[in-house]
């Protein structure tokens, strides 16, 4: 059939236009992410794993046990997490992807936290304007449904083949579940309490910071959890733009036709998500 | 009238709310005496409160009672702004809230005028004391200061000893008592209570009422009170407002309300209640019955007083019309066969003396055999201000009327008569 609107030539002009335009601000995010990955991998790296390990499962042992962590009950709580981190990381070692695992977890976090720093103050945004709301809700459609592939090819026009690109079409994947959530969480309290903050005199702030964010914070916080879940799906698609860790090791394994490789990092890639899901999630249902 | 003397805390000046779009227009034609369905159909707007016009005294419990729709929760919230009026004055110690700035209002919500709502309000992610505190934070107390009054506030309600407690480990009344310590912490000059114990189940709500009313006594706030259930309006309030679809019906005292209701709507709402609570002693009395003057009435002029007042008992007073007893004529017919010059002797003084306030519930118990009458006498000089009939009780009581209570006491008669 003849093409009889050519769209797809205009959105190219467009992003032509905005990054001939624009360059220095390209370079400067993508020397900006570039720099944080890196500092952050080697800083990691540097770690002797064993350290590591023992943080995380430290720390998700609390994180699940709570207050009671020194009793039975907090024990029988905490050890699950706390054990499967330890056996899970000790594989990964032995494997010999630990220093791949470390450039995911890095990838995953920088990506999240970019996602979550525009994504919750949006998400704050659209619940308290409907015209923002409007706006923006056609734009997350747009950003989830829209196949993750197709963000690589301009995010390589604008930065080069590396973590950058990795990075951006994360967070431009993962991004959404945050916005909405936070929206979702902000819209469930209850109005009598947003209403008696009012009567008592409390400014837009005041019932921002003390009623609203306080109350929404467990659904916030399971947008955390999946906007971390969404980032770690997106590993293997940001291998392809040059993107280090587990993801680009499948992705050899694809190329390679590698059945050993690809089950190896595959497996580490699960692990990994089991844990940052266990550890998120206990967070969230803290109080 | 003593009230009027009374400072006027609230004034509510032809306070009209519209919802919808074109308020403008629907203001117009309310004005012009349009229908609330006329104006629905051409503006698309709905009155929610037109033309409320009331004050509310300072220290007074004002009751406003209404079904739901008939916009009593728009008229509470009118007087603190969280509806913003579309015409008319809200006056707050003569200030007019509506006209203030976004900051004076503010200010006047948190100092001045404190809510407690139907459903609490609490924030569930603090415990019951920082709620209690919240009021006091959001107008930026020093966090000691604020505790100290928290503290000060739960202890009125009754809540020591839950603190740290959170608002979902505590029962609903328990929780209510939170909001109400909330609301008193800021120490305001009025209280806005919308349906603050419709939540509550029946045995914790009488409960709470009492509680308000004993700390009503300590506090002595101006309180505005919202209700569905007219027993709860008697019970609690000193005036009563009774709306219906954004009208205000009748204001008056319960007992103004009951016995002389303004509409049938009132009316309607008015047999709902159980009278025997509310009709008072004050309502059913004789002002003016005969008297036999002690002193000066010997048993012939008494016998000839009853023969023309065609009854068989009457009450005795002294110069200053203190009430002393009740004589009946057989005592009376018996002196005077004696030739005996002074009643003494007939006077019974076992009789009941009661007081305005009785109501028919109080002066049941007090009904005997004999048919006395009670006397209402003042509770200050003990001067006689009327008598009250047994059979007007028992009329209040059982809504029968007169001719068929003296056949039920006919037939209560006979059956003794047979019983013998």
């Amino acid at each position: 059939m003849d093409k009889i609107i050519d769209l797809g030539t205009y959105i190219e002009k467009g992003i032509n236009a905005l990054e001939s335009h624009l360059s220095f601000l390209w370079s400067a995010i993508d020397d900006g992410i570039s720099w944080t990955v890196e500092s952050m991998n080697d800083g990691l790296l540097a770690i002797p794993f064993w350290i590591i390990i023992t943080l995380i499962a430290l720390l998700g042992y609390y994180l699940s046990a709570g207050k009671k962590s020194f009793t039975r009950e907090g024990f029988k709580k905490g050890i699950g997490i706390a054990s499967f981190t330890i056996l899970g990381f000790v594989l990964i070692y032995l494997m010999g992807y630990w220093k791949e695992t470390i450039q995911t977890t890095t990838l995953v976090l920088v990506s999240s936290v970019i996602a979550l720093i525009f994504g919750i103050p949006i998400g704050i945004w659209t619940a308290r304007s409907h015209i923002a709301d409007t706006v923006i809700r056609p734009i997350l459609d747009f950003m989830q449904t829209m196949p993750a592939f197709v963000y690589l090819i301009p995010a390589i026009f604008f930065f080069s083949v590396g973590n950058s690109p990795g990075v951006i079409a994360t967070v431009i994947f993962s991004l959404p579940p945050a916005v909405r959530l936070t929206k979702l969480g902000i819209h469930s309290v209850p109005p009598d309490v947003v209403e008696a903050g009012y009567a008592f005199g409390a400014t837009e702030k005041q019932i921002l910071y003390k009623i609203q964010l306080p109350l929404a914070m467990p659904t916030i916080l399971a947008g955390v959890n999946q906007v971390i879940l969404l980032s770690l799906s997106m590993v293997v698609i940001a291998s392809m733009v040059g993107a280090k860790g587990l993801g680009s090791i499948v992705y050899q394994g694809i190329q390679q036709n590698d059945i050993a490789k690809g089950f190896e990092s595959g497996l580490g890639i699960v692990i990994l998500a089991i844990i940052l899901d266990r550890i998120t999630q206990s967070i969230g249902s803290k109080k | 009238m003593e009230e009027e003397s009374r400072k006027v805390k609230i004034k509510v000046k032809d306070l009209t709310l519209i919802f919808g779009k074109n308020k403008e227009q629907a203001l117009k034609m309310l004005k012009a005496g349009h229908s609330k369905s006329d104006i629905l159909e051409k503006t698309k707007c709905t009155i929610g409160v037109n033309t409320a016009n009331f004050d509310v005294y300072e220290g007074e419990i004002f009751v406003v009672m209404g079904l739901s729709g008939s916009g009593k929760s728009t008229l509470i919230r009118c007087l603190n702004r969280l509806r913003k009026p579309t015409d008319g004055q809200v006056l707050l110690n003569g200030h007019d809230i509506t006209k203030e700035t976004n900051r004076e209002l503010l200010e006047t919500r948190r100092t001045e005028m404190s809510m407690v709502f139907q459903n609490f309000g609490l924030l569930p992610h603090r415990t019951i004391l920082e709620n209690a505190a919240f009021g006091l934070e959001i107008r930026g107390e020093a966090k000691e200061d604020r505790l100290q009054r928290a503290q000060t506030a739960l202890e009125t309600v009754g809540l020591q000893g839950y603190e740290h407690q959170y608002p979902a480990e505590l029962s609903g009344g328990m929780q209510q008592r939170v909001g109400l310590a909330r609301a008193l912490a800021n120490d305001p000059e009025v209280l806005l209570m919308d349906e603050a114990f419709s939540a509550l189940d029946p045995l914790i709500k009488s409960d709470m009422q009492e509680e308000l009313l004993a700390i009503q006594e300590k506090v002595h706030k101006t309180i505005v009170f919202i209700t569905h259930d007219l027993d709860e309006a008697i019970k609690l309030g000193d005036r009563i407002v009774i709306m219906k679809d954004g009208i205000i019906e009748q204001i008056g005292n319960a007992e103004e309300i009951m016995t002389n209701p303004a509409s049938e709507y009132v009316e309607a709402f008015v047999q709902k209640v159980d009278r025997k609570t509310i009709i008072t002693a004050g309502s059913l009395m004789f002002e003016k019955p005969t008297l036999v003057q002690y002193g000066k009435d010997g048993p012939e002029v008494a016998i000839r007083k009853m023969r023309t007042a065609s009854v068989d008992v009457l009450p005795v007073v002294d110069k200053n019309r203190k009430f002393l007893g009740f004589v009946w004529l057989n005592d009376l017919i018996d002196l005077a066969k004696n030739k005996t010059q002074k009643i003494d002797d007939a006077i019974r003084t076992e009789v009941s003396s009661i007081h305005k306030d009785y109501t028919v519930e109080d002066m049941l118990p007090l009904i005997s055999g004999k048919k006395s009458p009670l006397a209402v006498v003042d509770e200050k000089d003990g001067r006689l201000q009327g008598i009250v009939t047994q059979t007007s009780i028992i009329i209040e009581a059982t809504k029968y009327d007169k001719n068929e209570i003296s056949d039920l006491q006919e037939q209560a008669k006979e059956f003794f008569k047979w019983t013998k």
